[in-house]
């Protein structure tokens, strides 16, 4: 059993003196995330820095066979907590554990030990899961606070695909972006005075953000459609996929990035999924497809505010564990898990045949769900354009670059015959 | 118009010109050196000279190749890439073809035409072909033009690891050090290419049709084609320009722009980029700080004579690529020595050596001779030497011959580095590459020589760089790619050359020797061996741990010095038995590489015969070929445990019940015994795949997704195959999230790969046809539930079961993996009481249940035991152990097994009881468990031993780790 006993918890006094620090993610949600947590009282700081003194800081201190995220987002905290620009002992570390058989669960204790090799072991590390896993007395996530956090994945996510979806069209270069800002500080603003969570609020809320897209002019003349899926800190932070999404969009593509929202329900329903495939209590079943449900109802209204748009609608959970039936497991569920092969089937669906599957070097999971499923989707869908690309300190800018063009030459040379 | 293509690759320089018509009227293929801008612009003005004439014709330029990108982009030339470039230049010249297979310096490709069009090109990790072909060359001590002259005169093929370049010099070094020919070596490297090709690139597919063979290497080897032709049992084609076709798609390109040539090369001549890179600090401030650093660590010493009693003591050091050779006085100072490199065959070197010896003193009395490195038995049998010593010892002693107080030693040599911790004058720790980060002092060459330098000129060169680049600490393959990158961001040679010699220092201190904090490694450092001779390598590490060291003017003669001092120190008589000069030039050397049949291992051996008469065999693993009788019984827990297994025999179905046929890799070892009784009692017949061969694996290397994941994994693709084969109803091949809970941990996973490995089989493998394959979810952990689970899976699949079978079935199952396991534990115990009673060093060979596959652990086990140890297993001790607190979640079955057995050996008492954990090449989970065994071990000054496998292990290496760890557990 993992060393409960010699833990630095993170004390209810603590909660009141301490800034924690927090690795960045997705950035459009992450900063409204910062707003919530704010709000109830926690002193959050994202940590945003990227380079390679951070990468390097993290080679120094963690197992250079670890997977990138790892050394990632070790890297940016210690190097952020040496930086001198917080008191290192008023200052706490914050990171997600999901508990899974992966080896990414075992980050957090790879971060503490970080600490205690750097001699910054006194600085409390706690642990954000839904799996009871750690308790501190200073940090709980109420009911409010997680619903105010689920709401912030759906309209984190509903940013993120409008803009998607309008930024290469938009005829005023920037205009989707300055909608974007406009909106993380509107919901912010909207949380702090309590509101914007309620199934109405979030409805009319929305909607009205689907609207203000509707308004940005665009030109869409037909470009290549790529898709990104993979390890979820490596799909998402920039930092970890040498700004992915940026060199997509030079390279005059338009992106599509799955949402996170399905990736909570995926990781709530693996607990049903278990119970079905190998035995346990009807109760606990009970309790947890509660929760579902719950979540399920924010999907819902986030795809109800895009009827009736020209944008392209995110595939529902259910749709996606559909069409992944004849594919893979449902069982399936470390790491990413089916979800990963599912997403690169929902995303050939709806157009974007050209795929950009990224993971850390050595990724576990991806072994299975990514590449090992490639061969499968394609004799489902002979159009797919599918390119794994691995993520790790060793691993250079022009060698990925260059494979991710050679799979865009495919999908411009498509979409020249498609033209014709 | 005129338009012209320029292909860019990562060490050549490709440029095409057509005309309207697409005729060729240009070509030219050069070396570029990372020189690119200059010899593009030298291409370009010959071009435009020849067509000088010509004015009404307009020129256009497109660009491919990797290394191209960059400056295209900033000169806004039109680039395309060069896999599509190479698609459209086949579709246009050869429409015909179904496949190409297309080699470069560093990539490898294969493109499907026919069909639905694919296109594939290696990961990151798969390495160079073209450079990797250059790089073996380079440790042949051969051209790489000569590797395919002799492949034709060869006669066996070795199996090299066909993975990555470092990988291949560990397998190689150990049959060079053998005696193994080159032109088996030569045939053996193409071999590894195309395997490695297949391998990584298939993904599956068949590759069939008209295949054409394009690239460098393709078109100057012929052997290679060959070794093709004969993997894909058909006769490809390579056409005339095979070098020009990505500079062909590339002047093809669709996007014209029409440049005034002249003007455009002055552009590119002229043409640096920014120097945005990331860089490290200088390694000298000025000059004056540099003449400091030469007096502080001078390379001079005096040669002294022999004293009036005329006593000598020699040593040699048989090291990888080099041979070093040192004679000593009495009073320890040295009267002779040699630095040579090896060329692949240490003997004859050794033998020039004594000859030389005995003729500058021809009074000499040799009183000891000692060899050690790779090649010291060989050496030792050769030239009848009184001893040989470990490496390790050997660098020891001669280290505390420089500085009585050291207390940490780092060697780097031409192929590895290796690091000892010293504690009350022993060695305590050892740190040695893995086969994965080798590199080091080759390394350097091999970029020096690719770069068109010699290594001391490439060295001295990054001396006053003023912006070393920033290459990170990672292995060879990566390091190419970063060099490929700054040369893009516009780095010199002088920067690279200062990078690269700081890389090497990384990749030892955080690679090899995992260091936190520069103040653990030690106080008193000495440094050492050949790769320290290079200043520019020796600053970087004094500035990186932020502390002067001791270089020993000698560092480079290290372990033959202390091979010298170690024989003088030992010997007994008063004269050595090394040959005379007489004897010795008499002496003659031939090798026969002969492969052993004795066992699964298959070991390659090298029969050496000397002097027409005396043999020396290398490369074995145990006695068996040396028909040498013992009576004393090897105590192998592996050996038991396989025997144990194999008690499980194939069974025939009753009343026509169908025959499952069960893989035997990854999990499903462990559970054989749970399977085997479920399904027997069930009246079902039960075969399973056997042990796991190169064959098997090579059976199903094909349709490998991920060339990445662990070879434990890869083998398994053979193993289905191989049950396809079979006359058999389904193979039963289960996907498990979750293992049997033995209580150790904060729950029971298998880890990702074992736990969903089915998946990857159900969706590559052709598993169509007769045989089902059942790959179902199943939870043994839930021993009430999985009855009435599994029930409805085989209803499913063989119609009508009662569950009430079903049940007793299970009950049985579960009972015989108890009983199993326990018979496993009370035999482990049996040996530990009989090791204790005799005094014997125990070894706990630690790592996975399929481990035990000699395929994947190499005959390790045997080798231990030939050490003279007891050998058990982590999972027959594991149970000695109470549940207890670890600093990582502890979350997965059998690596709980680890730490409980780390914990039982650490907290024994016993020096004679020590753990070596074996650890796949690229398993992640091991990343997590190796720090904290490490950890759980070292708490209590237990000396941590791993050894990595992959297709391939470096023996040489493992040899020397056991015998430093025997060394530095010995009972006083």
């Amino acid at each position: 059993m993992a060393d409960e006993k010699n833990r630095v918890e993170f004390t209810a006094e603590m909660k009141k003196t301490y800034k924690i620090l927090f690795p960045n993610m997705l950035d459009i949600h992450f900063r409204i995330l910062k707003k919530v947590f704010k709000s109830y009282g926690y002193d959050i700081e994202l940590l945003t820095d990227s380079g390679r003194e951070i990468i390097d800081e993290g080679l120094r201190l963690v197992h250079n066979d670890t997977c990138y995220p790892a050394l990632c987002t070790i890297g940016q905290m210690i190097n952020a907590l040496k930086s001198g620009k917080y008191d290192v002992n008023r200052t706490a570390l914050m990171m997600t554990q999901t508990g899974g058989g992966c080896r990414a669960s075992n980050y957090i204790f790879l971060l503490r030990k970080a600490l205690k090799n750097s001699g910054m072991g006194n600085v409390p590390v706690i642990s954000v899961n839904l799996s009871g896993l750690e308790k501190n007395s200073g940090f709980k996530i109420t009911l409010p606070m997680l619903r105010r956090a689920v709401a912030t994945l759906a309209y984190g996510d509903m940013l993120m695909l409008l803009d998607n979806q309008t930024k290469p069209y938009e005829v005023n270069k920037g205009e989707s972006r300055r909608t974007v800002e406009k909106w993380i500080g509107k919901i912010s603003e909207l949380f702090e005075k309590k509101r914007g969570i309620s199934a109405k609020e979030m409805k009319t809320y929305l909607g009205a953000i689907v609207e203000d897209f509707k308004k940005i002019p665009v030109n869409r003349t037909p470009k290549v459609k790529v898709g990104i899926v993979g390890e979820i800190y490596v799909k998402y932070s920039a930092f970890a996929n040498n700004d992915l999404e940026k060199f997509l969009y030079e390279q005059d593509c338009e992106v599509m990035v799955p949402g996170i929202m399905q990736f909570m329900l995926f990781k709530v329903d693996n607990r049903l999924e278990d119970i079905k495939l190998y035995g346990g209590s009807k109760m606990k079943y009970n309790v947890i497809k509660i929760l579902f449900d719950y979540l399920t109802v924010f999907e819902s209204y986030l795809i109800e505010a895009l009827e009736g748009s020209d944008f392209v609608k995110p595939g529902t959970y259910r749709h996606l564990k559909k069409i992944v039936k004849p594919v893979i497991g449902y069982g399936c569920k470390m790491g990413e898990g089916w979800l990963l092969t599912s997403e690169v089937m929902e995303l050939i669906e709806s157009g974007y045949e050209n795929i950009v599957c990224a993971q850390p070097f050595g990724c576990l999971p991806n072994h299975i769900v990514g590449k090992g499923m490639v061969r499968k989707i394609r004799t489902m869908h002979p159009n797919a354009n599918i390119v794994a690309i691995d993520y790790d300190p060793g691993a250079t800018k022009v060698n990925q670059e260059n494979r991710i063009k050679l799979m865009l030459s495919v999908g411009k040379e498509k979409l020249a015959e498609n033209k014709e | 118009m005129i338009r012209i293509g320029l292909d860019v690759g990562s060490t050549t320089l490709k440029c095409i010109a057509l005309n309207d018509n697409g005729e060729i009227l240009f070509s030219k293929y050069e070396r570029h050196y990372s020189r690119i801008t200059e010899k593009a612009a030298e291409m370009l003005s010959e071009i435009a000279e020849r067509f000088e004439n010509e004015k009404e014709n307009e020129t256009a330029l497109s660009i491919s190749g990797s290394a191209g990108m960059g400056f295209a982009e900033k000169m806004g030339i039109p680039f395309m890439q060069e896999v599509y470039a190479t698609r459209l230049a086949v579709k246009k010249l050869l429409p015909e073809t179904d496949v190409v297979i297309e080699l470069g310096g560093e990539d490898a490709k294969i493109l499907f035409i026919s069909g639905a069009q694919e296109v594939r090109m290696n990961g990151s990790c798969a390495g160079g072909t073209g450079a990797f072909i250059d790089q073996m060359a380079t440790l042949l001590n051969v051209k790489p033009e000569d590797m395919n002259e002799l492949s034709k005169a060869h006669s066996k093929i070795y199996s090299i690891a066909s993975r990555c370049g470092v990988f291949a010099k560990s397998d190689i070094q150990p049959l060079l050090n053998q005696g193994a020919k080159k032109e088996d070596l030569s045939a053996s490297i193409f071999m590894a290419v195309v395997n490695q090709t297949i391998a990584g690139l298939a993904q599956g597919r068949e590759i069939e049709g008209n295949i054409v063979y394009l690239g460098g290497p393709l078109t100057f080897f012929s052997e290679l084609r060959r070794s093709f032709n004969e993997a894909l049992k058909t006769e490809g084609i390579c056409p005339e320009n095979s070098l020009y076709f990505v500079a062909y798609g590339a002047a093809m390109n669709d996007e014209v722009k029409v440049f005034d040539l002249i003007g455009l090369t002055e552009k590119i001549r002229n043409y640096s980029s920014e120097g945005v890179y990331q860089s490290c600090e200088p390694l000298f401030k000025d000059e004056k700080e540099y003449e400091e650093f030469k007096l502080r660590h001078s390379l001079s010493y005096p040669l002294s004579g022999l004293s009036e009693s005329k006593k000598a003591y020699v040593g040699i050091d048989s090291g990888s690529t080099t041979l070093k050779a040192v004679a000593i006085n009495e009073n320890e100072e040295i009267v002779y020595s040699e630095y040579m490199s090896n060329s692949g065959n240490p003997v004859p070197l050794v033998k020039e050596f004594l000859i030389k010896l005995y003729e500058k003193y021809p009074d000499i009395n040799i009183v000891s001779a000692a060899s050690t490195g790779y090649g010291e038995e060989i050496i030792k049998n050769a030239f009848h030497l009184d001893m040989g010593v470990v490496e390790t010892i050997a660098h020891f002693t001669a280290a505390e011959k420089y500085d009585p107080n050291v207390d940490f030693i780092i060697d780097i040599g031409g192929q590895d580095i290796k690091c000892f911790k010293i504690r009350n004058k022993a060695i305590d720790n050892i740190f040695l590459n893995e086969a994965c980060s080798s590199g080091c002092g080759s390394f350097l060459q091999t970029f020096a020589g690719a770069l068109g330098y010699n290594i001391e000129e490439f060295s001295q060169k990054g001396i006053f760089a003023d912006k070393p680049v920033d290459l990170g600490s990672r292995c060879t393959v990566f390091m190419n790619s970063s060099v490929k990158q700054a040369q893009k961001d516009g780095a010199g040679i002088e920067n690279i050359s200062a990078g690269l010699s700081i890389s090497v220092v990384k990749n030892a201190l955080y690679k090899v020797i995992r260091v936190v904090n520069a103040d653990s490694l030690g106080k008193n450092i000495v440094v050492q061996g050949g790769t320290f001779l290079n200043d520019a390598v020796l600053r970087a590490f004094e500035k990186e741990i932020g502390r002067n060291v001791t270089r020993p003017a000698i560092s480079g003669l290290m372990g033959a010095y202390g091979a010298a001092l170690y024989g003088k120190r030992r010997c007994k008589g008063e004269k050595s038995s090394v040959l005379s000069l007489a004897e010795l030039n008499n002496f003659t050397h031939d090798v026969k590489a002969i492969t052993c049949h004795g066992c699964q291992n298959h070991c390659r051996l090298t029969v050496n015969t000397f002097d027409n008469g005396r043999k020396f065999i290398g490369g074995n693993r145990c006695e068996k070929p040396l028909n040498i009788k013992t009576n004393e019984k090897k105590l192998n827990l592996f050996e038991f445990k396989k025997e144990l297994l194999a008690s499980y025999k194939d069974m025939k179905g009753k009343d026509n019940k169908p025959t499952i046929g069960i893989p035997m890799g990854l999990n499903m070892y462990e559970l054989y015994p749970f399977w085997h009784t479920f399904f027997t009692s069930l009246g079902f017949g039960i075969i399973n795949s056997g042990d796991s061969t190169r064959k098997i694996y090579l059976k199903g290397q094909h349709t490998i997704p991920s060339d990445t994941v662990c070879y434990p994994a890869k083998v398994l693709h053979g193993h289905i195959e191989k049950l396809m084969e079979e006359n058999i109803d389904a193979i039963f091949y289960p996907c498990m999230s979750y293992n049997i809970d033995e209580g150790l941990g904060d729950n029971h996973y298998n880890c990702p790969v074992v736990a969903y490995y089915p998946e990857v089989i159900g969706a590559n493998v052709n598993t169509a046809g007769n045989i089902k394959f059942i790959k179902d979810y199943v939870g043994i952990h839930r021993r009430h539930d999985f009855p009435k689970k599994i029930h409805g899976i085989l209803c499913r699949e063989f119609g009508d079961i009662k569950l009430i079978d079903v049940k007793n079935a299970a009950f049985k199952a579960y009972a015989e993996y108890e009983r199993y396991m326990k018979i496993l534990r009370l035999e482990g115990k049996k040996y530990l009481r009989y090791a204790n009673e005799k005094d014997l060093p125990v070894i706990v060979l630690s790592g996975r249940p399929y481990h035990l596959d000699p395929e994947i652990n190499h005959g390790i086990d045997k080798l231990i035991c030939n050490e003279g140890a007891v050998l058990i297993t982590e999972d027959s001790i594991s149970d000695l152990v109470e549940k207890f607190p670890t600093t990582v979640l502890n979350q997965w079955t059998y690596h709980s097994r680890l730490y409980a057995a780390a914990k039982y050996i650490a907290e024994s008492g016993n020096k004679r009881i020590n753990l070596v954990q074996l650890v796949s090449f690229g398993c992640g989970v091991d990343a997590i468990t190796t720090d904290e065994v490490r950890g759980i071990l070292e708490s209590r000054q237990k000396i941590y031993t791993q050894i990595k496998i992959d297709e391939i292990t470096n023996l040489g290496a493992v040899k020397i780790r056991l015998r430093s760890l025997f060394a530095a557990t010995e009972n006083d």
